[in-house]
């Protein structure tokens, strides 16, 4: 079965979900108003059967956005040659608006993790990781968005901040940035620095794309809050505040709502699509209304 | 400084040894070694992996329990992790790995139920393609028919066994209530998507023969004898039937 090619359509400044293989139906009976949907580029990686079959009549309604969560980007070892043929072939039969990618390593040697793994951020680290999205970007024809992690523990071998790392990053390859509002506040919770601080630092000009999701409270070895990037709950009063900090400094950006644990039944996690356009709808009057004055 | 493959080499042995310390330099915000924010790594791989064994396998886990089926996972993912970062392959092994697994001898059927789960998962996302026609066989002239072979479906699996594991697979497939099975039956399971749904039937006597000798290329006449001397009671046209039904078959090939 030879599949069409799309048109491509770009991924609009509104709300999305990740797609799950429990809404398939619900989505295609009811045809909900939701601004796109994105896809774990892994789970799409077999030959045939359903997944392409849902994902193919999904993608001639919405929009679509690609996101690899198996690259191993931040990794020492050479980035996998058919892993990368792969997600090209994605990229090419769905015609995906975005494609991301996270600041993180999941295999060593043979051996794959399947979690995000942090690296240590050093000139040597910053190399390594420019090496790969440079090859990452050449080898799809397109450019990519680079994730910010949710992070747990720290690296001596660190020298510098995780702003300035992806700062570099963007500096050497010309990559854009995947903001992850929920990674700011664990990572800024567990690392014990400010999120807004964080926020407000970071470089916004490049984010091309913003995720939100819930986190899980756990506590350190000092008994101290850990914050656990779990993708199993309503995303935090205190990620949507920073995220309406993050949508004042940036403007209308497409955001997507991560619920991969626990997914719930589809009303829900459509009402929690709606939490976010409640924030990204004024956001988009004024882009309008300014583009409107440029215009007189 | 350790180098980031250093660092690395040393992360992952960590998170697959569960008694290791975390690795030198990995620490918590205060600069301080932190074993509890590195077992979040440990347990999140461990995790992630046995959710995708569980997801595979769920009749093998409402066979054993959910806490037996936790600590077997456990230790497959411990003994065989994943080389791909592609999960929809992973757990090809964990059939064979139950067989030699000794806390789950007293279910000796039970690997076999595994072996149909896992070719359900591969016929679910093998390769599309059309499957022959049920009267295909009309437009070809009787003289032939004994020297035409077959390529079959490539979403076509054949799961065999000494016990009763398709009727105990079904049974599991489902939330539906078991009732006794005479696990001593021999049965052949024939796995096929010749569509958009997994279809498994069991497969008459000598019927598996038939199939694999088909698979290898051997003429109807060919895989007939085959299937004949495996067990006398085959029965061709039921079986040639069986297979344009289920769709199994994708192409007549004439010699």
């Amino acid at each position: 079965m030879t599949a069409a090619a799309f048109a491509p359509m770009p991924i609009p400044p509104r709300a999305g979900v990740g797609l799950k293989p429990e809404h398939y139906a619900a989505i295609l009976d009811t045809a909900p108003d939701i601004g796109w949907f994105e896809i774990h580029a892994e789970n799409y990686m077999g030959a045939g059967g359903p997944p392409h079959r849902y994902l193919t009549a999904i993608r001639d309604r919405y929009p679509l956005s690609l996101h690899g969560v198996g690259l191993s980007i931040g990794a020492a070892r050479p980035l996998d040659k058919d892993h990368l043929r792969r997600l090209r072939a994605l990229n090419e039969r769905y015609q995906p608006g975005l494609f991301s990618e996270h600041l993180a390593w999941s295999s060593h040697d043979t051996v794959f993790m399947s979690d995000l793994l942090p690296v240590p951020y050093n000139e040597e680290t910053l190399a390594r990781v420019a090496d790969h999205v440079d090859e990452v970007q050449e080898t799809m024809g397109r450019r990519m968005l680079l994730e910010n992690p949710s992070t747990y523990v720290a690296f001596e071998a660190s020298t510098m901040s995780e702003i300035e790392f992806l700062k570099g990053v963007v500096r050497r390859t010309g990559c854009g940035l995947l903001l992850d509002v929920n990674n700011i506040h664990v990572s800024a919770t567990n690392q014990r620095y400010d999120a807004v601080d964080y926020l407000d630092a970071f470089p916004i000009e490049h984010v091309g794309e913003i995720h939100l999701a819930g986190y899980a409270p756990e506590t350190d070895d000092n008994g101290d809050p850990l914050l656990i990037d779990a993708h199993d709950r309503p995303i935090d009063p205190l990620v949507l505040r920073l995220y309406e900090r993050a949508i004042a400094r940036a403007g209308a950006v497409p955001t997507l709502v991560e619920w991969d644990n626990d997914v719930p039944d589809w009303p829900t996690l459509f009402a929690e699509a709606e939490r976010v356009e409640h924030v990204l709808r004024p956001a988009r009057r004024r882009s309008e209304e300014r583009s409107l004055a440029v215009a007189v | 400084m350790p180098s980031l493959s250093e660092v690395q080499a040393a992360f992952s042995a960590a998170i697959f040894d569960p008694a290791a310390a975390p690795p030198r330099g990995v620490v918590g915000p205060d600069r301080r070694p932190a074993p509890r924010r590195f077992g979040v790594y440990r347990n999140n791989v461990v995790s992630a992996l046995g959710n995708a064994i569980a997801g595979s396998f769920p009749a093998v886990r409402r066979i054993v329990g959910e806490d037996f089926f936790r600590a077997m996972a456990r230790a497959y993912v411990l003994a065989e992790p994943p080389i791909s970062p592609v999960l929809l392959d992973y757990g090809t092994t964990f059939p064979d790995f139950i067989a030699g697994f000794a806390p789950a001898a007293s279910l000796p059927y039970l690997h076999d139920v595994a072996r149909i789960e896992r070719l359900w998962r591969e016929s679910y996302h093998a390769e599309e393609a059309p499957a022959l026609a049920p009267d295909a066989l009309a437009s070809v002239p009787e003289d032939e028919l004994p020297r035409i072979a077959f390529s079959l479906h490539p979403s076509l699996r054949l799961a065999r066994s000494r016990y009763a594991a398709l009727t105990v697979w079904r049974m599991n497939a489902t939330d539906e209530p078991v009732t006794p099975v005479d696990i001593s039956a021999a049965e052949d399971a024939l796995i096929v998507r010749p569509g958009a749904e997994v279809e498994v039937r069991k497969v008459p006597p000598g019927g598996a023969a038939f199939v694999t000798a088909l698979a290898a290329g051997e003429t109807l006449l060919a895989a007939a004898e085959t299937a004949q001397a495996a067990d006398a009671r085959f029965d061709l046209a039921g079986n040639i039937a069986g297979l344009l039904a289920a769709g199994a078959l994708r192409d007549i090939r004439r010699a």
